[in-house]
């Protein structure tokens, strides 16, 4: 299609989804990429021991180039042109029903193409150096592999049973990277855990996928969105709470976050890559993708924005308590999630800004894991900040990255998070006050926990176990973790500037609606920083200008509470898994008496009435010639009988 | 003299070979029995044959013959093959399919 | 005479005097079987019923049938019993000690019941007019033709199928009592040289030499009484039925006990 036509199209601000061609025609080259190195690294068995490393490595970054030479391509197209669908062949055809292995490269989807290619890329060269002593070290990177293919599958599945696919595919990778070092229980229980909660938003996934398949008679995103303006408001609501359902476990949102913190068992680079950058944003995904689903209900869209208000401050409040610098950084993923979330639950005014977010926060809180890794890597292990302290001088260069990290995490200005997470908060408040201070409050609280984390780590005194000799990590790591401090300190500026994503996103959202704010857009912003600021103080004066003990005090009760993720996982204990052992026990037990007590019963009925019969079978000839007669006898008589 | 009477004849033989075949131990005796108790339907089937003025009973009773001789090769060879193993001619011996 | 008993229908007086006579000698001699303790005597009487049934159907115009039962089954089967008697050990006399519980009283019972039964629906039943095979041996042209009709034409495929088992029957047979050589045979030269190095290379004393018998179960006795083991043949022994004389048998005894005590 050219360009004139489609210049002629949009006219009326209609997105046109064209045929891939060109190079677009390669978008499943994507996919396969790192499917195949999960495929050649974990069927090739110990062969390929040597190579395997490196070769998936290379495998990601091929995708990345492919990735991103079809960003340069679309971007020369015009506005209204950059989606291309692919349909590769029928799946599975029904009737009337059918579903295509079909990809969707739109802005939305590339814009994801290029974090996943990007971040996972550098989150394999840093494990080239992370994971060099490892002996499972080929396991590890095909299940980084099959990571990567499965995110790409799901961000660019053209209809929602693809999406599902890739959806289950992540969920997969993310509990094998989980209980990577599974020999130990409590990893493996952290991936069980990981891997159950997710299941119970796959429900929703798939409930929503069965009732589009009712309504609709399709699950492509062209034949649902076009057929949801049509669908009663109930069936779209549900639609709407039930993807949220999805988003919510696999995003770590309130009632299902409590998987992130155990999550943290897994290798850091795969927090890194899956469980701060790209996975758990898999949610926010879902919920924008969905747009046209959830501008249609607000119901559904008010329960986004409560989710995404109570997630944020739950997880900003629960990452000032943790002294696990691991389980901080899980926390305030969940608080930054939360805040995408919220913008995608304003509707138009805030999907381009959660996709936004969920870039810049890709980036820094990527490298953040990264720079945490690093000084595990240098500290034997010790997760524990108050084991920390003074790191600043022996590894200045993680300590730079992590910096950079931090202030764009807590929105310094001109880093990154600054200009996303203002954006959010903005249309927050353009949307309902409340929901604008609660974002506000979040923003101190990240403030005050980051800067806890940092000062715990690298000021103050050394509280070093005695044994530590704190060191600088290898090259294939830090360059990573340079690379994505440049992204920080540049990306929020880079794609503000100019709207440049509302526009590039505008095609797949819509424009971004106008909002009017009773104060000026400074005095936010000032207000915003006052605050960021006053959290950084709160902070300084609890943890460098007092020593911080190596022995947690006890604390508060909400200290307390913080620490035990608010009682989360003693509620979900009481409440879900108790009833349910008990249900299960009434079930053996009912099994084992009942169906059991008949089956056993009947089974030694013939075995008891069998052992009497025996009797008859005493081995002797003429016995059974007796038996023989005797039968003879009985039809004879019978038939004599009968005649009579 | 009624004809009827062979069939009595052949009932009462017969008789006494079933009842031979249950109470002799010595599986050479049985076998006689056994033999006896065709040579009584036989004895029934020729009655019949003349009963009914037809010659098919005689040739069934033929019949009868040749399989019986067939049966007697193979149950006397079955004989000698047991007693070579056991020692033993009587129907008792080989009690082993039991539990 | 036989035509005349052939065509004779219903029955003559001749043919219910022979029936008279003939049918308590068959009835005696079948329960004769069951009640002689040697297999042999058993034999001779099942013979002696074969016969008298010969003759019944002899009566009743089946000659054919009447001369193949006193060839086949007098002469053949009776032969084969007597010949796996003779193996298995002519003079072995049956214990008549019932040795499994009620099963002879249940027998006798139950073959008596059985007997009532037959008796019963043989005596209800209604018979025609005992016409005799006459005509339709007069229809073939003869009792033998007739015989011969009936087997190569309607019954072709029985006649067909009976030959099928009766060859597998010899077959079987052989298969049966088969025994497959486990050693390789040794010629002749090999053996002679054996005999010639072993402590005896003169032959064998024949059996009952200064014996009781000249049997050849018998063994012969050297000079000082004892029985010389090499005079019997190896078969005998190894089945345990050589004759030995009481004596013997005495010391034997005495060898067992010393070897126990």
């Amino acid at each position: 299609m050219n360009a004139a036509a489609i210049a002629q199209l949009s006219e009326g601000g209609e997105q046109v989804i064209s045929e891939a061609t060109g190079i677009f025609g390669l978008t499943w080259l994507l996919i396969a990429l790192p499917l195949l190195g999960a495929a050649v690294l974990l069927l090739g068995g110990r062969r390929t021991n040597g190579f395997g490393p490196l070769f998936a490595t290379t495998l990601v970054g091929l995708a990345f180039l492919l990735g991103m030479v079809q960003f340069v391509q679309m971007v020369g197209e015009p506005a209204a042109g950059r989606s291309f669908v692919q349909s590769l062949f029928t799946w599975a055809p029904i009737g009337d029903f059918s579903v295509d292995v079909g990809f969707q490269l739109d802005p939305l989807s590339m814009a994801f193409v290029l974090l996943v290619t990007f971040v996972g890329g550098l989150v394999h060269v840093y494990s080239l150096g992370y994971m060099a002593d490892d002996p499972d070290r080929r396991r590890f990177f095909g299940y980084l592999n099959l990571f990567v293919a499965s995110m790409l599958l799901l961000v660019l599945a053209s209809n929602y049973v693809l999406v599902y696919v890739g959806w289950e595919g992540v969920g997969l990778a993310s509990y094998l990277l989980i209980g990577f070092w599974n020999a130990k229980a409590e990893y493996a229980t952290a991936a069980k855990k990981a891997f159950v909660m997710n299941r119970v938003g796959d429900i929703g996934m798939s409930l929503a996928i069965m009732l589009m398949v009712t309504t609709f008679g399709t699950t492509a995103f062209s034949g649902v969105f076009s057929g949801v303006e049509e669908a009663s408001s109930g069936v779209v609501l549900a639609i709407g709470l039930l993807l949220l359902l999805a988003a919510t476990g696999k995003s770590a949102q309130l009632p299902l976050q409590a998987w992130l913190g155990d999550a943290m068992a897994g290798p850091t680079p795969v927090s890194a890559l899956i469980h701060a950058a790209t996975m758990v944003t898999a949610g926010v995904y879902l919920i924008v993708r969905s747009n046209p689903i959830f501008d249609l209900s607000d119901g559904a869209r008010l329960a986004v924005v409560l989710v995404g208000v109570l997630t944020l401050l739950f997880g900003a409040f629960v990452g000032t308590a943790k002294d696990d610098i691991k389980k901080a950084l899980a926390a305030s993923t969940m608080s930054q999630i939360g805040y995408m979330i919220l913008a995608a639950g304003l509707g138009p005014a805030g999907y381009a800004f959660a996709i936004f977010h969920l870039l810049t926060h890709g980036f820094f809180k990527a490298g953040l894991f990264l720079g945490a890794g690093s000084v595990m890597h240098g500290m034997d292990d010790e997760v524990n900040m108050r084991r920390y302290g003074g790191l600043r001088k022996a590894m200045p260069l993680t300590f730079i990255t992590f910096f950079v990290g931090y202030l764009a995490i807590i929105g310094i200005p001109p880093f990154a998070g600054f200009f996303s997470k203002d954006k959010i908060i903005e249309a927050a408040l353009a949307d309902n006050v409340w929901l604008g201070a609660a974002a506000i409050l979040g923003a101190g609280i990240t403030a005050f926990y980051m800067s806890r984390v940092v000062f715990m780590t690298f000021f103050g005194e050394r509280r070093w176990a005695d044994d530590a000799h704190p060191h600088e990590s290898p090259r294939s790591m830090t360059i990573p973790m340079v690379l994505l401090g440049i992204g920080s300190v540049v990306l929020g500026y880079v794609l503000y500037s100019g709207s440049r994503i509302v526009l590039w996103l505008e095609p797949v959202v819509g424009p971004e609606e106008e909002h009017e704010l009773a104060i000026p857009v400074l005095a936010i912003t000032a207000i915003i920083i006052a605050v960021t600021l006053v959290g950084v103080a709160v902070a300084y004066s609890m943890y460098l200008r007092k020593p911080v003990p190596v022995q947690a005090p006890l604390g508060t009760v909400l200290t307390r509470a913080a620490r035990q993720d608010f009682y989360q996982d003693a509620f979900n204990e009481s409440v879900f898994m108790r009833p349910g052992q008990y249900l299960t026990r009434f079930l053996v037990f009912f099994d084992n008496r009942v169906v059991d007590g008949f089956v056993n019963g009947s089974a030694a009925l013939i075995g008891g009435g069998s052992a009497r019969l025996r009797r008859w079978q005493t081995g002797f000839v003429r016995s059974y010639a007796l038996s023989m007669l005797a039968g003879a006898v009985l039809v004879v008589g019978i038939l004599v009988l009968v005649r009579l | 003299m009624n004809p009827e009477n062979y069939l009595y004849l052949a009932s009462i033989l017969f008789v006494i070979g079933a009842v031979g075949v249950l109470v002799r131990r010595n599986a050479i005796v049985v076998f006689m029995c056994i033999e006896l108790m065709l040579n009584a339907s036989n004895l029934a089937f020729v009655a019949f044959a003349r009963l009914n003025g037809n010659i098919d009973g005689q040739v069934v009773a033929f019949f009868v013959m040749v399989v019986a001789a067939a049966e007697v090769v193979i149950g006397l060879a079955v004989i000698v093959t047991i007693f070579r193993t056991r020692r033993s001619a009587s129907v008792d011996d080989p009690n082993l399919l039991k539990l | 005479m036989i035509e005349l008993l052939a065509a004779t229908s219903p029955t003559s007086t001749g043919e219910a005097v022979a029936f008279w006579f003939l049918a308590p000698t068959a009835v005696v001699a079948a329960v004769m079987i069951l009640l002689s303790r040697k297999a042999v005597h058993s034999a001779l009487w099942m013979a002696t019923t074969m016969i008298v049934l010969a003759v019944l159907f002899i009566m009743q115009g089946g000659i054919f049938l009447g001369v193949v039962q006193v060839v086949v089954y007098t002469g053949a089967v009776m032969m084969l019993f007597l010949f796996v008697l003779m193996l298995v050990g002519v003079d072995a006399s049956d214990s008549f000690v019932e040795t499994l519980r009620a099963q002879r009283v249940a027998g006798i019972l139950l073959g008596a019941g059985f007997g009532v039964l037959l008796i019963a629906a043989v005596s209800r039943a209604t018979f025609p007019e005992a016409t005799g095979v006459g005509a339709a041996n007069d229809a073939a042209g003869g009792h033998v033709e007739a015989i011969a009709e009936a087997i190569f034409t309607r019954y072709v495929f029985t006649f067909e199928v009976v030959s099928i088992v009766l060859i597998t029957a010899a077959v079987g047979a052989m298969a049966l009592t088969h025994r497959e050589r486990l050693t390789p045979r040794r010629p002749q030269p090999e053996l002679s040289v054996d005999r010639i190095r072993s402590a005896h290379p003169t032959p064998h004393p024949s059996p009952g030499v200064y014996a009781q018998h000249n049997a050849v179960d018998t063994p012969a006795l050297l000079p000082d009484g004892t029985a010389s083991e090499a005079s019997v043949p190896d078969e005998l022994r190894r089945q345990g039925t050589v004759r030995y004389t009481e004596l013997e048998d005495a010391r034997k005894q005495e060898d067992e006990d010393g070897e126990q005590g």
